[in-house]
C-alpha cells in the first residue's frame, strides 16, 4: 500500500529501456519516501522478466499475463491498471512517455481522477503549502512547457496516485549490484477483463528496428570532417549516448564515410531545430548551418578559432574535440543526478 | 444508403510557441505569451482533414468543431468552417478558467454528450502543453474506445472504423467499433486550404458575445441566416458537477514556473580546460537543457 508502481513496458519480449530508467528513478524516490518500489508488468509470456525487475529494485512485480495481452491495447491494459491502482493505492505511478504510456496513463488518470503530468524531465520529492494547508513529501513533477520557454513544477496535493510520464533517455538506468528479494503477485486477469475491453482489434503490425530520427531529437551531437575517421566518430556517439541525444553529421563527414547519409544535416540533408546542438569538428559552411542555425542553443567545438561555426554558437569552445568530448562526458556523469 | 456520420472535431486555439520572435520577448529574456500569435493547433488541423475526408466519402456527414477557450477562440471555429466544417460550438465560461487536462476533458465530454457524435477526432496534442492527455481522458469519460497516434482513417462503416496508427518505430492497423475517439498525429496529411465558397458563406459567422462587443455597425444575424450563429456553451448549457470544472476540478496544481532566459546570440568563448567544460555542463544541467 502507498508504494511506488512503475508501469513496465516490453518490446519483443524485453523490458524497454524507459521502464528500467523509471525503475531506477523510482528506487531513489522510494528510498526517500521509505516505501517500496513495485512494477506492473502486462503482456504474454513475460513472467521471466520479473528477475530483471528485481535487479532494478522491485520488491513486488504485479504480473498480468494472458494471450490477449500480448500487444498493447488501451482498454484491457487500462482496466488492469485501474483495478490494480484501486486495490494497491500507490502514492506514485510512473509511465514511459511512449506511444503506449501516453495512451494509457491519461485514460487511467481520468478513471481515477488523479493528476497526471506528461513528459517530466525531473522528478523530486518536496513539500507544498496550499491555502494554509501543509503537504509533506509530494512528487514534484518538473517539465518544460510552452514550447520549452518555461519550466513548470506541478504537484498533485490531494489525488492519488501522483502520476507522471517520462521520455526515454531522460533518467539514468542503473542495475543494483545485487537484486532485491522480490515476489510476483499474479493479477487475476479473467476477473477484471470483459468482452467490451476488446472492441479494438489489431489487424496488422509493422514494427521496424529503431530508425535514425534526427529530426525529432531534442539534443543533437553532430560531427564533421574534423572528427577524422569513422572510428573516431565513436566519440560523437559516446557523448550522444550519455546525453540521450541523436547523432548528426555534416556533408563532409558523410561524404568521407564517417557517418550514414540519414544523419546528414544541412541544405542537402535534413533541417533540425533541437533544444541543444553540439557541433564537433564542423567548420560551419552556410550549406550546413542552414540546416541547424535555428537550434535553441548551439555549442561549437573546433580547434580553429576562426571557424565560422563559432560565430553562430552560444558557446564556442576552441579546442581539440578528442580532448573536449571525453571531458564533457566525465563532467556530465559527475554532475547529473 | 450509406450511414451519415456525425463527427465532432476537438480543436484548440494555441499561442504559436514554435516561433518565438523578438517581438514576443520581454526585456528580461522571458516570453511575453500575450504577444504570440494565436493559431489553430497544428495537429487539430490534421484531425479536421481526416474528418473532411470522411465527409468527402460519405456525403451528408456532418462536422462540428468543438473548442474551449475565451471569446477570441471563435476564430478557429470560423477557420474550420472556411475549410469545410458545418459548424461549431465555443465552450466558454469563467467557471472553466484554470482547468488542467482533467477538468478540460470533463467540460469537453459534457458538451460532447449533447452532440451525440459517432466519431470524435482530435489532434494528438496541443503545442502549448504537449501533454496528449485530453483526447484519452475525454474518451474515458464517455466510455468510448480510443485510437491515438492515428495517421489515416482507412475505412469507416456503420459498424467499424479502421485506422492506421503511426508508432515510434512503425505502423499498426487497428479497427474499432463506433462510437470512437481518434487522435491524429502531425504525420497525417495536412489540412486542405480554405474554400472560397465556404469563406463567403461563413465569413460573418459569429458568437453572440462577439456581436455584443463589436459595437455599432454590427447587425444582428438576419432571419434565415441562423447558421451564422456560433453557439457559446457554458456551465448552464452543459451541466454536470460544478466542482468538476476549473481549478476546483483540477487535481494538478502549478507550484512554480521558471522562465527560461534566452540569451542574446553572443558567443561565449570557452577553452578546453577542465574548469571551462565543467562550468558549461553545470550550466546546461541547471537550465534543464540536458539531464
Amino acid at each position: 500500500m502507498n508504494n511506488i508502481i512503475v508501469f513496465c513496458e516490453t518490446d519483443n519480449g524485453k523490458l524497454c529501456d524507459v521502464s528500467l530508467e523509471l525503475m531506477t528513478k523510482g528506487r531513489d524516490l522510494a528510498a526517500q519516501l521509505s516505501c517500496d518500489l513495485e512494477a506492473l508488468l502486462i503482456g504474454h509470456n513475460v513472467a521471466c522478466l520479473a528477475e530483471e525487475l528485481y535487479a532494478y529494485g522491485a520488491k513486488k512485480v504485479h504480473l498480468a499475463d494472458d494471450p490477449r495481452l500480448e500487444f498493447f491495447r488501451t482498454l484491457p491494459y487500462a482496466a488492469i491498471t485501474i483495478n490494480l491502482f484501486k486495490e494497491e493505492r500507490p502514492q506514485i505511478a510512473l509511465f514511459g512517455a511512449t506511444s503506449v504510456g501516453r495512451d494509457l496513463a491519461p485514460r487511467v488518470s481520468s478513471a481515477l481522477h488523479s493528476g497526471l503530468t506528461a513528459d517530466c524531465t525531473s522528478l523530486e520529492i518536496g513539500d507544498h503549502t496550499d491555502k494554509g494547508k501543509e503537504y509533506k513529501n509530494l512528487l514534484y513533477q518538473i517539465r518544460p512547457a510552452f514550447g520549452g520557454n518555461i519550466i513548470a513544477t506541478i504537484v498533485n496535493p490531494e489525488c492519488r496516485p501522483q502520476m507522471a510520464t517520462v521520455r526515454e533517455g531522460v533518467m539514468k538506468k542503473e542495475r543494483l549490484a545485487s537484486p532485491v528479494a522480490g515476489t510476483v503477485s499474479n493479477v487475476d486477469v479473467n476477473r477484471i477483463l470483459m468482452d467490451s475491453d476488446f472492441v479494438v482489434s489489431i489487424i496488422e503490425r509493422h514494427i521496424e528496428e529503431k530508425k535514425i530520427d534526427i529530426k525529432g531529437a531534442q539534443i543533437i551531437v553532430a560531427g564533421g570532417f574534423g572528427v577524422g575517421s569513422r572510428e573516431n566518430f565513436q566519440l560523437i556517439f559516446d557523448l550522444a549516448k550519455v546525453l540521450g541525444a541523436e547523432v548528426g553529421a555534416s556533408r563532409a563527414a558523410v561524404d568521407a564515410g564517417f557517418a550514414d547519409h540519414a544523419r546528414q544535416i544541412g541544405q542537402t540533408g535534413v533541417t533540425v531545430r533541437p533544444k541543444l546542438f553540439i557541433s564537433c569538428g564542423i567548420s560551419g559552411q552556410i550549406q550546413h548551418t542552414a540546416g541547424m542555425d535555428q537550434s535553441s542553443m548551439i555549442i561549437s567545438i573546433n580547434s580553429d578559432p576562426d571557424a565560422p561555426i563559432h560565430k553562430i554558437a552560444d558557446y564556442a569552445i576552441v579546442g581539440d574535440l578528442n580532448e573536449v568530448l571525453p571531458k564533457m562526458i566525465k563532467s556530465y556523469k559527475k554532475n547529473s543526478k | 444508403m450509406d450511414k451519415k456520420f456525425r463527427i465532432v472535431v476537438l480543436a484548440k486555439q494555441v499561442p504559436d510557441t514554435r516561433n518565438v520572435g523578438k517581438d514576443a520577448m520581454k526585456e528580461d529574456g522571458t516570453v511575453n505569451r500575450a504577444a504570440l500569435p494565436a493559431i489553430f493547433n497544428p495537429e487539430d488541423m490534421n484531425a479536421l482533414e481526416q474528418a473532411l475526408r470522411i465527409k468527402d466519402r460519405i456525403a451528408g456527414s456532418e462536422i462540428l468543431l468543438l473548442t474551449m477557450g475565451p471569446t477570441r477562440a471563435a476564430d478557429i471555429i470560423r477557420e474550420g468552417m472556411f475549410r469545410g466544417a458545418d459548424g461549431g460550438i465555443l465552450l466558454t465560461d469563467r467557471k472553466f478558467a484554470g482547468s488542467d487536462t482533467l477538468a478540460t476533458s470533463y467540460a469537453i465530454s459534457q458538451a460532447v454528450r449533447k452532440l451525440n457524435p459517432d466519431i470524435i477526432i482530435a489532434g494528438r496534442q496541443a503545442i502549448d502543453g504537449d501533454t496528449a492527455q485530453v483526447g484519452p481522458q475525454v474518451a474515458e469519460k464517455l466510455n468510448f474506445p480510443q485510437i491515438t497516434y492515428a495517421e489515416e482513417i482507412l475505412e469507416i462503416s456503420e459498424q467499424k472504423i479502421t485506422v492506421k496508427r503511426r508508432l515510434e518505430r512503425g505502423v499498426e492497423i487497428v479497427s474499432s467499433s463506433l462510437p470512437v475517439l481518434v487522435t491524429v498525429t502531425a504525420t497525417a496529411p495536412e489540412c486542405r486550404p480554405r474554400h472560397a465558397k465556404q469563406l463567403m458563406k461563413y465569413k460573418h459567422a459569429r458568437t453572440l458575445s462577439e456581436e455584443q462587443t463589436a459595437g455599432e455597425g454590427y447587425m444582428p444575424i438576419p432571419e434565415g441566416y441562423e447558421y451564422l450563429r456560433i453557439p457559446e456553451w457554458g456551465f448552464s448549457e452543459i451541466g454536470g458537477e460544478e466542482s468538476g470544472y476549473g481549478l476546483a476540478g483540477s487535481p494538478t496544481k502549478v507550484k512554480k514556473i521558471e522562465n527560461i532566459i534566452l540569451q542574446a546570440k553572443e558567443s561565449k568563448k570557452l577553452s578546453s580546460s577542465d574548469e571551462d567544460i565543467d562550468t558549461l555542463i553545470k550550466e546546461l544541467i541547471s537550465s534543464h537543457t540536458i539531464g
